[in-house]
């Protein structure tokens, strides 16, 4: 049987100080709404949930009998196979759909579709989109579904961000102060937005690093900055790598996407290169057990050295693993949150 | 209309003549026959409607320099009855209507259409503006004589600037003697390609392309430039920067025929109820975040932007307020940002938003009214100065409205067939009672009673 917490019903979460408690959660569209207490409760059952991954029968009755639904209307294999197999994990009947292109360009089908699932009785709608808003735009239009933002134009990527948060926590133990670079196409990156509101409210500092036409404008001036006590106003911008990775716990490359030289961002990839490209000799200025992460897919050679990209200091296997792991322990959190489940798992 | 009405102690606000004082207002046969005195009860005619203004204000309609009526062409959206019921409803008398219709106007036959149609199905004054270029197209001149002996008020490719820098200097060149403006919709193409909301603190956090300030003002100069260059005459349509402010207070400090308006949008909502919604304290986005209804060209801008451009209409550096009234079907707006129409339906919370700047002490009544009457029929010229005074003898245009009645926005109320706004479920402070053109009630009349004698 279904419970609705009321509190849940229409609202990601309910927007109030953060004291570290929980509360009810219907959607996971960005971190900016997640308290620190929520985030750390996720990165725990993530946990428990990495355990099930190496078991010889990777299986728990979990979401038994529940529907996920992954509606993609941007290619990805890597994040949508991540989702499949969390929800087949934790036992959910999981239907991926895929959208034509044009159609849903136009945005009409996206109200239809999702009022469709809706009426379908689908319980966790994750969905993909090129622009940004979507997942909130199907928050408000479909009131019994939990929605699950797997990217959204660029805009956020709350998972995403979450197995980096996971990834590193593993590594190098509490979060806090640590410092982290994001190197590369900032403007275009959802990864960077919600790495950035993740990591910030853990207490890590964050330096964003990139070329000036590659950064959001607005966090280069000086005014319109954020109160001080904003959670994003310690986060540092940087044009300049070299000096940005000195001292750097982890560093984090960003795709360089080919279309941003053809939209004369840059005057060529060679000069990226040369400038921001996280290689072995640049790694050096960073602490010595620094991390280096990827989002995927990369494009070695260009934002990251191959020599990185495959040496001690990757980490970029474990974040894929990691996020399966993330992704079943959010379907999980978002089930017992909105009533789809009843009772939570004991604690393995 | 022969009819005698009589508006019964109101505020009488006139802003062409300095007028503030409480009396009655007296029409015949569709012109203003008294203003001011109080008429004792014997001295009220026979067969006269009489309309309390007890503790409203009466003064000029409005005049709205830059609205979209949508026909021909785009019915579903709107249409010439639907648009100036809702103008009735909003206090405006007159409406300048923009020429992105399909077929656009850019010649005689559909200004004589629409004032064939403004006439038989509308209640409100339409005059037509005319296109700058041919269809729209940006291409070539349109014939802006034969435009101007059909009536049209103005000329303007809105939807879309004159792109070409030189087509804008013979467009201005070329309507000199035709004593008629130039509006340009500034947006330069490239700076603003893609973007969906102001380029700022918002539009990196929601990850929409944003369109910069200078996309706007860049243009804003070029145009200033050839303004004076060809001593043509320019109206900034809808400005919406601090930066533009500034261009325009310069150009008219060095005597060159330019002039500006902005609308109620932008005097009183920020890009932050993109995030936020209504409350623009919030700094989380969530479901109800990317309201489509704030999407809008020029796009909602940040509170210091807003806060310049309250302190330039005060201080006359821009000479009125227009609606730029956009209204749009529900599909076209119901869809993610990025897909979304540009547009607000505004002709019907136009005074109600605008009233907030006066409760707020930031502007005086006195003078919105004159940025809503004077202004703007200062911009159309010497004709149209009849309509935006309550001088005995001229037409009885006039508005009578609550300034502080209390009223919360429900679009399905509106005459209007947009129901686009952001404002919806907010509640406003000051509303219409009645709106009359030519002496005839067009909106109010169950506020009236007759007097018999």
């Amino acid at each position: 049987m279904r419970r609705s917490h009321p509190a849940a019903i229409g609202t990601a979460a309910g927007v109030g100080p953060d004291n570290g408690e929980t509360r009810p959660r219907q959607h996971v569209l960005d971190l900016d709404d997640f308290l620190t207490g929520e985030i750390a409760s996720v990165l725990e059952n993530t946990h428990a949930m990495k355990e099930v991954l190496k078991r010889d029968i990777k299986k728990v009755p979990t979401l038994r009998g529940r529907v996920v639904v992954t509606l993609f209307y941007e290619a990805s294999t890597r994040t949508r196979i991540s989702f499949e197999e969390a929800g087949k994990v934790l036992s959910a009947d999981v239907i991926n759909m895929s959208a034509s292109g044009s159609s849903v360009e136009k945005g009409e089908s996206l109200l239809n579709t999702g009022l469709t699932l809706q009426a379908m009785g689908v319980d966790i709608l994750v969905i993909r989109h090129p622009h940004a808003g979507a997942p909130n735009f199907l928050a408000r239009h479909l009131p019994r579904v939990s929605v699950i933002n797997a990217g959204d134009g660029l805009h956020a990527h709350p998972t995403q961000a979450l197995l980096d948060l996971f990834t590193v926590q593993e590594k190098l133990g509490c979060l806090a102060g640590l410092k982290v670079v994001i190197v590369g196409d900032v403007l275009h990156s959802r990864v960077a937005r919600s790495a950035m509101w993740g990591f910030a409210k853990m207490g890590a500092n964050v330096t964003l690093c990139g070329p000036g036409t590659l950064l959001p404008a607005d966090l280069l001036r000086p005014q319109g900055r954020l109160p001080a006590d904003h959670c994003l106003a310690s986060v540092k911008v940087d044009t300049n790598l070299d000096r940005a990775i000195q001292g750097a716990d982890v560093v984090m490359a960003l795709r360089l996407q080919s279309e941003r030289q053809n939209g004369g961002f840059l005057p060529s990839i060679r000069e990226y290169i040369r400038r921001w490209q996280v290689t072995e000799s640049r790694l050096t200025s960073a602490k010595p057990n620094a991390l280096v992460m990827h989002p995927g897919p990369m494009n070695e050679g260009i934002e990251i050295s191959s020599g990185l990209a495959h040496g001690g200091s990757s980490v970029i296997e474990e974040q894929v693993t990691n996020g399966v792991a993330v992704r079943m322990a959010l379907l999980y959190q978002v089930s017992v949150s909105h009533g789809i489940i009843d009772t939570p798992i004991a604690r393995r | 209309m022969t009819e005698t009405v009589l508006i019964q102690g109101p505020r009488i606000i006139d802003a062409s003549q300095g007028l503030d004082v409480v009396g009655d207002l007296l029409i015949k046969d569709g012109k203003i026959f008294s203003v001011g005195n109080t008429l004792a009860t014997d001295d009220i005619p026979e067969d006269c409607w009489i309309l309390s203004g007890k503790g409203l204000v009466a003064c000029a309609g409005f005049i709205d320099l830059h609205c979209h009526l949508r026909e021909p062409g785009f019915e579903y959206k709107e249409t010439i009855a639907t648009g100036t019921r809702a103008a009735a409803r909003g206090g405006f008398t007159s409406l300048c209507c923009m020429p992105n219709t399909d077929p656009a106007i850019d010649n005689a036959a559909v200004v004589e259409f629409i004032q064939r149609r403004a006439a038989a199905e509308g209640v409100v004054r339409v005059f037509p503006i005319g296109c700058v270029t041919r269809e729209r197209q940006g291409k070539a001149l349109a014939e802006m004589a034969e435009l101007a002996s059909a009536g049209v008020v103005a000329f303007s490719d809105d939807g879309d600037p004159v792109y070409d820098d030189n087509l804008m200097r013979l467009a201005l060149a070329y309507s000199q003697d035709l004593g008629l403006p130039i509006i340009n919709h500034c947006q330069e193409r490239s700076l603003s390609r893609g973007g969906v909301m102001a380029e700022g603190w918002v539009a990196t956090r929601l990850g929409l392309p944003g369109i910069p300030a200078a996309a706007e003002e860049a243009m804003i100069a070029r145009d200033i430039s050839l303004a004076e260059l060809t001593g043509g005459r320019l109206h900034v349509a809808h400005l919406s920067t601090s930066g533009s402010i500034a261009l325009v207070r310069q150009a008219k400090a060095r005597g060159i025929p330019v002039t500006a308006e902005v609308c109620p949008h932008h005097l009183t909502i920020t890009d932050r109820w993109a995030l936020g919604g209504k409350d623009s304290s919030n700094d989380v986005a969530g479901p109800r975040s990317y309201d489509t209804f704030t999407k809008v060209y020029p796009p909602l801008r940040s509170q210091h932007d807003l806060d310049a451009l309250v302190e330039a209409l005060a201080e006359g550096v821009i000479d009125c307020v227009a609606t730029d009234h956009a209204p749009h079907d529900l599909a076209s707006k119901q869809v993610t940002y990025q897909d979304a129409s540009f547009g607000i339906s505004v002709l019907e919370t136009a005074l109600g938003s605008l009233m907030q700047l006066v409760h707020q002490n930031r502007l005086s009544l006195s003078t919105l009214i004159d940025r809503l009457t004077v202004g703007p029929a200062g911009i159309l010229g010497p004709d149209f100065a009849a309509l935006s005074t309550l001088k005995v003898g001229t037409p009885a245009d006039i508005v009578l409205f609550d300034p502080n009645q209390e009223w919360r926005v429900d679009p399905r109320e509106f005459a209007s067939k947009g129901r686009n706004t952001p404002l919806e479920g907010t509640t406003l402070k000051g509303r219409v009672v009645a709106t009359l053109v030519g002496g005839q009630i067009v909106f109010g009349g169950s506020a009236l009673t007759e007097q018999v004698s």
